[in-house]
């Protein structure tokens, strides 16, 4: 899987710092690998480190050991084939949702009328059309998070890290927005990475299942989800997955309480 | 007829202006009844006819005219300089450790302290004057802006830094849109103080055009008209100063309106 043709690469990947004197380590010997087009879910309690994963893999933080490469290439810090969505979505609330959609533009060579069109066309690709020239304010909860989805993806990156994106929203419109993402994913071929804690989003969405175990994180397990696409949120094989999951998910934690 | 659309006169009348009127006609009466007759209190008919038809009180047009040359020439050059400062402190703790404590200690000299100091350096023209009305404008700018740049949301700046966005395209799309409510509450105190200090430096130097040396120099000929007629000028100059301010805002920053 570790071939220098996977999308993204995590080698041995560790985080720890020290806090008032006392070391903390975040994640440890984290190894995994995307194929292009591959959507993979991790899961895992709170605290263990796969929101920090997701940080170290977009740039956002470069203090770490092990080695990240994307489509072959080591990087450290932003990449602009990598892209990321923030559980709030965390819009400009100066800029319209066509300013907020063309931010992803504004380091990219492109001319005026080639950005214009980008941004219309990855606008109506989240269903945004009507609203391309609102404030987020006007915006719902869902909507704005569409709006930023269309922020990662408009620069075209070769990877979408997401960070339980869907968290903050109702379970309908939870729903509702995992199978438009299928559906953009579908069009696009572009590989996903999404954190979550929902196990049955992991299991919907994912082409695999990551399981971190908590202090330090590291790779419990992993599941292969083996399931054609569209899935049924119903199907039988899915049901037993789930509950596979849930005695991985909850085994580390009992042994941390105990 | 008249006594029936009297009260409706009066009615139609601010509550706010009921102060200012009725001083006004206990003024009016104090000169007119002969009750005060020193020859430094003149009656409001002798004021109001100052600007337009005494010889020294016409003065009073090009005196305005001049302070507010000043207060523009010196206001803008204070207000760049704690723009660029104050951006330089918000973004980087270095300059701020360097430069804010310096900044901040000669901010407690009392503005009016630095005159006898510009005056041995730049003399007694002109070139004090700016000095002095661009320090009173720089102050309150430059606080400002470096408190508005540092509450920039750390959720915003990630997201920047993750799309990769140039400083250039970081301040403008993001650092001086978050900036800037606090920013414009640093104008307005500006636009006070600059106008505060251009009037009190033209009034402590005493030569030249200026509402300041045109107060100045009436009260060293006894003509409390024409110290009259100053003083009011240099009322509606402050209150037209700050409302071209606002107007000036709403133009430009359309969406910064609570």
């Amino acid at each position: 899987m570790n071939t220098p043709s996977a999308a993204l690469s995590i080698g041995r990947v560790g985080k720890s710092f020290n806090l008032n004197g006392t070391h903390r380590e975040i994640l440890r010997d984290v190894s995994f690998a995307v194929s292009k087009g591959e959507i993979v879910g991790v899961l895992g309690a709170s605290g263990c480190g796969k929101s920090t994963l997701l940080r170290l893999i977009v740039g956002l933080d470069k203090e770490y050991s092990g080695r990240i490469a994307v489509s072959g290439e080591e990087t450290k810090g932003p990449n602009r084939n990598v892209a990321m969505v923030f559980q709030d979505h965390r819009l400009f609330p100066w800029l319209t949702v066509a300013g907020n959609v063309g931010l992803a533009l504004e380091a990219l060579d492109l001319s005026a009328r080639e950005k214009a069109g980008r941004i219309r066309h990855y606008v109506d690709l989240v269903g945004l059309s009507d609203y391309i020239d609102a404030y987020p304010k006007q915006l719902s909860g869902g909507m704005a998070q569409r709006a930023a989805i269309a922020r990662a993806l408009v620069s075209e990156p070769n990877i979408l890290l997401m960070d339980e994106p869907f968290g903050a929203l109702d379970s309908l419109l939870r729903l509702r927005l995992q199978d438009e993402l299928l559906r953009i994913w579908d069009r696009n071929n572009i590989s996903i990475v999404i954190v979550t804690h929902d196990i049955e989003e992991a299991l919907y969405l994912g082409d695999r299942v990551i399981i971190l175990e908590a202090n330090p994180g590291r790779i419990h397990s992993v599941i292969d989800v083996g399931l054609d696409r569209p899935r049924l949120r119903d199907d039988p094989h899915m049901a037993s997955l789930k509950r596979q999951c849930l005695e991985l998910v909850l085994e580390p934690s009992a042994r941390v309480s105990s | 007829m008249a006594e029936a659309s009297l009260p409706r006169i009066l009615a139609a009348i601010p509550k706010g202006a009921w102060l200012p009127l009725g001083l006004l006609a206990a003024w009016a009466i104090a000169a007119g009844s002969g009750v005060a007759t020193s020859p430094l209190f003149v009656s409001p008919l002798e004021v109001l006819r100052v600007p337009f038809a005494d010889p020294d009180g016409r003065e009073v047009w090009a005196s305005l005219g001049a302070s507010i040359l000043r207060i523009a020439g010196g206001g803008v050059t204070g207000a760049l300089l704690g723009l660029i400062l104050g951006t330089l402190c918000g973004l980087s703790r270095v300059a701020s450790l360097g430069i804010a404590p310096t900044i901040n200690t000669a901010r407690q000299i009392a503005v009016f302290a630095w005159i006898p100091l510009f005056t041995a350096w730049f003399g007694n023209g002109e070139t004090t004057k700016l000095v002095f009305t661009a320090l009173s404008t720089f102050f309150p700018i430059f606080l400002a802006t470096e408190r508005g740049i540092r509450s920039t949301p750390k959720a915003l700046e990630e997201v920047a830094q993750a799309l990769g966005l140039p400083l250039g395209k970081r301040l403008l799309r993001l650092y001086f849109p978050a900036a800037l409510p606090t920013i414009q509450v640093g104008i307005r105190i500006a636009v006070l103080s600059a106008w505060i200090g251009t009037i009190g430096a033209e009034y402590a130097i005493g030569n030249g055009r200026g509402l300041g040396s045109f107060i100045a120099s009436a009260r060293d000929q006894f003509r409390m008209d024409i110290v009259l007629v100053g003083v009011f000028f240099l009322a509606v100059g402050g209150v037209a100063l700050n409302h071209g301010c606002e107007r000036l805002f709403a133009v430009l920053f359309p969406w910064a309106k609570e």
